[in-house]
């Protein structure tokens, strides 16, 4: 059976695919999204921090420009769905608790600063007269002005309902396999598990974990990605106690990290753990540490309702930036018709508009190569040999025969 | 292997009758990325590398099992995580069947505050390992009294903290770690501890086989520039225990004597 043409298919409805679909319905073309259960993955548990100066992390200068260019979409990207995306523009605390992480976050901080980054040490005192309910004890403050929020599972609702309402097709099934040309050439549609097909001009791989299961992907495509489950909490606030917090906090207690979003309908998520158990269920240990940690930056988290205990994989890389782009053919060339956009990990709500800008550019043909350090098939077999610092393995050199470069 | 190391002034170390050409031994916790670790470990040279049982699963996480197998790095399974001495030989028999090695860091920890060793369940837990035909690298408090004890039991390595895990310490008593050298016939493996490269030279000076450490490297801010610096340390560490070094002297010693000096009349 066949179930349509459209200009492009996008496999996958979680928050990262539904919102390429909707940037490219919304450029004027016709677009079919391939789903069984939308929302259901990574987008039903996140928390929607959209964060790139406080997830900023030592040596991923790549990815934290890619998150700098969507934390500036976003207001645009969220600006039709109005209160009803549930954008918010609240800032970010990032607080210490012991000695360690304070030492921690002001290595941290200096290197933000390097990178122009708007971040501010407050004093405790400052910190404190923002959030009153914080710990008197902590060791260190520092505010992120532009790390603000959104609310995935709000935001994919209005999103899909709008994508809907503009003539968007969205097929609840799962997509089995690409399709291709005769000779083998480009890609031309998609295969259902039912059996139907759908024909497009250009298909978008999006569904995270699953996508490496996809069938008449390209010869020799090694999707890299790994299952790291994440634990997180929904907690209702009583009355007396709000408003609770209002701004994100994040903390390092003794190494380990924390967040508290606080949510217009007076709810607070606290997130998440990474684990590589292969456990998909909500682990027990993890839920004890995210409650010990961030009662402990916030003691009246224990006055709260526990609502809602949530644990899903997020689809991992090597690097922890996305798989985005086009991939080489056996020509070298760029294979028409095929677009991946997997392997969001932690950043998926963060990084949904400028995905959509990208694969809306690479359509375009207007990209101009800019985003050619995500593409997917960038992984070669030997890539850890650089070998910076000289002497190989098993084979030292004297100290005076390498050149340590300077740090960029 | 044995002649380029032995070129360099450099002896490999032997456990359990097998060859390493590396005496740091590294572990995985706390890498930010697959690809940042996969980097740094093949930076530190290492042949032997620990992974926490309980937190990877080979057959999910399959890539960091598959980037040690791609590099021709020995995996270390570990009990990170066991309170009991059930826990951990539950833990390694689920590791040797996963792994296909009998070889296994045994690691029972008394409390999460601490992570300090559980004296007893760690006795316990290594006698149960053995009878079961395991290699067992006992990780242990730097009590020379309880590291000889293990050895007794049949471990093919003990495994003497410098400090707490984590902690970035040090070696907190230098001298009962040269006691546990001193009485020791398996390798004597420092493990915890380790802050930065000085710490490792130390601990290789005073006579340890090799140094695992993990945290000191994945969570540097350059962690391929400090694998590299622990690469050269244990180097380093290993040459001058092996060169002899001069004693310790209250009083200066001229380098140069003062025989055959001219003498101005």
């Amino acid at each position: 059976m066949h179930q349509g043409t459209a200009d492009v298919a996008v496999i996958g409805a979680g928050i990262v695919g539904l919102g390429i679909a909707w940037t490219l319905l919304d450029s004027g073309r016709s677009v079919t999204l391939i789903d069984p259960a939308p929302a259901q993955g990574a987008t039903f548990a996140a928390a929607g921090m959209l964060a790139p100066v406080s997830e900023y992390h030592y040596q991923e200068e790549e990815l934290l420009g890619l998150t700098l260019e969507s934390v500036g979409l976003w207001p645009g990207f969220a600006a039709p769905f109005g209160a009803s995306g549930a954008y918010l523009a609240t800032p970010t605390l990032v607080v210490g608790f012991d000695a360690a992480d304070r030492t921690a976050l002001a290595d941290l901080n200096a290197v933000q600063k390097a990178h122009g980054l708007d971040v501010e040490p407050l004093t405790l005192r400052e910190a404190r007269r923002m959030e009153p309910l914080l710990a008197p004890q902590l060791s260190c403050a520092f505010l992120t002005p532009g790390d603000h929020q959104v609310d995935p599972r709000r935001m994919h609702s209005a999103l899909l309902a709008a994508f809907r309402e503009r003539g968007g097709v969205v097929l609840e099934e799962r997509a089995e396999a690409l399709l291709w040309n005769d000779d083998g050439a480009r890609v031309t549609g998609v295969r259902l598990a039912s059996g139907s097909t759908v024909a497009a001009g250009e298909v978008v791989v999006a569904n995270g974990l699953s996508s490496p299961e996809l069938e008449g992907l390209p010869d020799g495509l090694k999707l890299p990605l790994r299952p790291v489950y994440g634990d997180i909490l929904r907690l209702r606030v009583p009355e007396r106690l709000q408003p609770f917090l209002t701004a994100t906090v994040r903390g390092s207690v003794r190494g380990i990290p924390v967040y508290l979003v606080p949510r217009e309908d007076g709810t607070v998520v606290i997130g998440a753990t990474q684990r590589e158990d292969g456990m998909a269920g909500a682990s027990a240990g993890g839920v004890h540490q995210l409650l010990r940690d961030a009662q402990t930056l916030v003691p009246a988290v224990a006055e709260l309702e526990l609502q809602e205990v949530t644990a899903r994989a997020r689809p991992g890389t090597p690097d922890n930036a996305p798989l985005l782009g086009r991939v080489r053919g056996p020509d070298g060339q760029d294979l028409p018709g095929l677009i991946i956009a997997t392997g969001f990990f932690r950043h998926g709500v963060l990084l949904t508009p400028v995905a959509a800008r990208a694969v809306q550019e690479l359509l375009d043909g207007t990209d101009q190569g800019r985003w050619a350090a995500f593409r997917p098939d960038r992984f070669g077999a030997d890539r850890f040999s650089a070998d910076r610092f000289g002497a190989g393995r098993r084979a030292p050199r004297l100290l005076n025969e390498h050149t340590v470069e300077a740090h960029a | 292997m044995t002649e380029i190391l032995q070129s360099q002034g450099l002896d490999p170390l032997v456990v359990d009758g097998v060859e390493l050409g590396s005496r740091l031994i590294m572990g995985t916790g706390g890498a930010p990325s697959l690809d940042g670790l996969g980097a740094a470990l093949v930076e530190s040279g290492t042949e032997l590398t620990t992974v926490a049982m309980r937190r990877y699963t080979p057959a999910e996480s399959g890539s960091l099992f598959q980037l040690l197998v791609d590099h021709g790095i020995r995996v270390l399974p570990n009990t990170a995580g066991c309170y009991t001495a059930r826990d951990a030989v539950l833990t390694a028999e689920l590791a040797r069947e996963a792994l296909e090695t009998d070889w296994v860091k045994l690691e029972v920890i008394a409390d999460e505050h601490t992570l300090l060793p559980d004296a007893v369940e760690l006795v316990d837990a290594t006698e149960q390992l053995v009878a079961r035909g395991f290699k067992v690298f006992a990780y242990t408090n730097d009590d020379p009294v309880l590291a000889l004890r293990l050895e007794q039991l049949g471990a093919v390595a003990v495994m003497p903290l410098g400090a707490p895990i984590g902690t970035g310490l040090g070696i907190l008593n230098p001298h009962n770690i040269e006691v546990i050298v001193s009485r020791a016939s398996v390798p004597v493996v420092l493990d915890a501890g380790i802050g930065t490269a000085s710490d490792a030279a130390l601990a290789m000076e005073l006579g340890c086989d090799a140094v695992l450490l993990a945290t000191a490297v994945t969570r540097a801010q350059d962690p391929v520039r400090m694998a590299a610096a622990f690469r050269h340390a244990v180097e380093a560490g290993r040459l001058a225990r092996t060169a002899g070094r001069i004693p310790k002297r209250r009083h200066a010693l001229a380098s140069s004597s003062m025989e055959g000096r001219a003498e101005f009349l």
